[in-house]
């Protein structure tokens, strides 16, 4: 990711926020217009977040997020609203990997003294996320060699054209 | 040093000596999608450079979710889905054959095939000794087009199941009790595996129940041992030329074993808005029910109507609910209506739909009122997931189901049998 320093504001949320509340099931007639359908992302979590949110900024939640279904248009959407990382305690196993395939960011850290509203400054190389709003530090888990080789090339997609099989 | 069943299936598909924690790249003997995955998987298909599947007869379409269609855009969906089986002669299943997993389960599935679906149910054909997962949409595109994925090998949780069900007990309200007890991040990234007197007999309808909702507890797969119960459902099937043997080493190293009574199993319900937010049926007290769905992935099969219509059989529901069945394929529904238990379940006041995923998802078929409370068979009571978050969903075996639509509040069956 070379130096990047991903910079933007906290939305938090809290525990088992699942794939329906990422974006509902109902909105499946969508799923072939992802523009529109990113209207909806968050919506029964958050219904402001779609209005409030900038690019850059960040979503922060307690454990297991993204539980439930294997729906990629949850990163999907995520990314298309902008965001530039997702932090939790924990992530639900599928959602974990299709955000690493979608080239989005999920950092594993603790979130406890994070705040919504709070700006962060993320270094992805150093493994350091920075709350400037409460001038403390944190570190994430180190993404798996494996997965970081794909995150690194913007998604699965993206690494198999470019390296024409899986090399992990 | 023996090995898990994951393990010894890993190990074969990947031609390395696998052990729990090691990447590998496995082969992939199945690989599928659904109506509501399949179209963004296909995108992602035509937008890689190698745009042939490896394998045309072992790539499946299902169109389940939103089936028939209740939408011009879902529609449009189908029809795209359809055109890609035109042009690559890979595996179709259109509208009205029933539910990917069943299918999966009495058509594709054989014991230790590795199978990835963009379907997180995809678990189900564990219950037949499969390595089955659910990936998303970039992860089966490339298993579509080269064969293989990649996987860490997965440590395993050992359910040893001893006893035997009670009246008015079963599958669904095991795998509900195993998932209240360790919750739903419980076994994430983890291989669950069944064993122990009470699934050395148990049916292959309950292994199915079971292994389906392992995802429930975050599981990458539900297994079970490929043994005589196997054997004698695929040859049942006309696949008994697909069967082998599977069984965990006795020498294996287990992450930890959670051993379960089944004696001492009671009914279980699942509250809105999580499945691990269990509770013994008979502790809920007063809950009025609007609307009762028996069918789905979990609990759809024709034992699953079986018992519906002996509960419902010359009796009428009660007169505020809905009650909506869904037979899980078309095999089901037939064989249902041959033994007359659909007929049964009309008479007695319920709605009988299509094979496919009716109401599950919140797309048609079901959809929740304002504070509409829903007792189902389904696998997930997530807050919106039955098309409005501000319905309410409760979870339970058939046999609560049933019961339930009977007396307009969730019941202990045991209150009736």
């Amino acid at each position: 990711m070379g130096a990047t320093i991903l910079k933007g504001r906290v939305f938090k949320f809290g525990d088992d926020i699942s794939t329906d509340l990422i974006i509902a099931g109902k909105y499946a007639h969508l799923r072939s217009n992802l523009p529109e359908l990113a209207k909806h992302a968050m919506e029964d979590a958050n219904p402001d977040f779609i209005k409030l949110v900038k690019p850059g900024d960040f979503i922060v939640a307690g454990s297991n997020f993204g539980l439930g279904s294997s729906r990629e248009h949850a990163p999907l959407v995520i990314k298309m609203a902008g965001v530039s990382a997702i932090l939790a305690k924990s992530f639900a196993r599928i959602f974990f990997r299709n955000a690493i395939n979608q080239g989005m960011p999920a950092l594993i850290c603790p979130t406890d003294k994070i705040a919504d509203g709070d700006n962060l400054e993320i270094s992805l190389d150093e493994g350091i996320i920075r709350n400037i709003t409460r001038n403390e530090s944190y570190s994430f888990t180190r993404i798996p060699a494996a997965m970081l080789s794909i995150l690194n090339e913007g998604g699965l997609i993206p690494y198999i054209n470019k390296h024409g099989d899986l090399k992990l | 040093m023996g090995k898990t069943i994951s393990e010894k299936i890993l190990s074969n598909k990947s031609g390395i000596d696998a052990r729990a924690g090691d990447i590998v790249i496995s082969a992939v003997d199945l690989v599928f999608v659904q109506d509501t995955t399949g179209p963004l998987t296909i995108r992602q298909f035509k937008s890689g450079k190698k745009q042939t599947l490896a394998s045309s007869a072992r790539t499946a379409l299902f169109i389940d979710h939103a089936s028939p269609s209740p939408s011009r855009q879902l529609s449009n969906d189908h029809i795209f889905i359809r055109e890609f089986a035109a042009e690559t002669g890979c595996l179709l299943f259109d509208a009205g054959c029933g539910v990917c997993h069943q299918i999966v389960a009495e058509k594709l599935a054989r014991p230790g095939d590795v199978i990835v679906g963009a379907d997180s149910h995809t678990v189900t054909a564990g219950a037949m000794g499969a390595f089955a997962t659910g990936m998303g949409s970039s992860d089966v595109a490339v298993a579509m087009s080269l064969g293989k994925t990649w996987f860490r090998v997965p440590e395993t949780i050992r359910i040893e199941v001893t006893g035997k069900f009670s009246k008015g007990v079963g599958a669904k309200d095991l795998i509900l009790y195993l998932i209240g007890l360790i919750g739903a991040d419980g076994a994430t990234y983890k291989a669950l595996e069944f064993t122990g007197n009470a699934v050395d007999s148990m049916p292959m309808w309950q292994r199915l129940t079971i292994s389906n909702m392992a995802i429930e507890a975050g599981a990458k797969v539900g297994l079970f041992p490929s043994d005589h119960i196997t054997r004698e459902y695929l040859k049942k099937l006309g696949r008994g030329n697909g069967y082998k043997s599977i069984f965990t080493d006795p020498d294996a190293i287990f992450e930890r074993t959670i051993n379960v009574e089944a004696d001492k199993l009671e009914p279980m319900v699942a509250r809105p808005h999580t499945v691990d937010n269990t509770t013994i049926a008979k502790s809920l007290g007063d809950i009025k029910v609007d609307q009762v769905f028996i069918g789905t992935c979990t609990n759809g099969r024709l034992e699953d109507m079986a018992e519906a219509s002996s509960i419902l059989k010359n009796k009428k529901i009660h007169a505020d609910v809905r009650l909506i069945v869904c037979p899980a394929s078309r095999k089901i529904y037939s064989e249902s209506i041959n033994a007359g238990y659909l007929q049964n379940i009309v008479e007695a006041g319920g709605i009988i739909l299509p094979p496919g995923c009716a109401g599950c998802l919140g797309l048609h078929q079901g959809v929740l009122g304002d504070k509409e409370v829903c007792l189902s068979t389904a696998n997930r009571n997530f807050k919106g997931r039955m098309g409005n978050p501000e319905g309410l969903i409760y979870l339970a075996s058939t046999a609560t189901a049933a019961t339930s639509a009977l007396t307009g509040r969730i019941t202990d069956p045991r209150e009736v049998l």
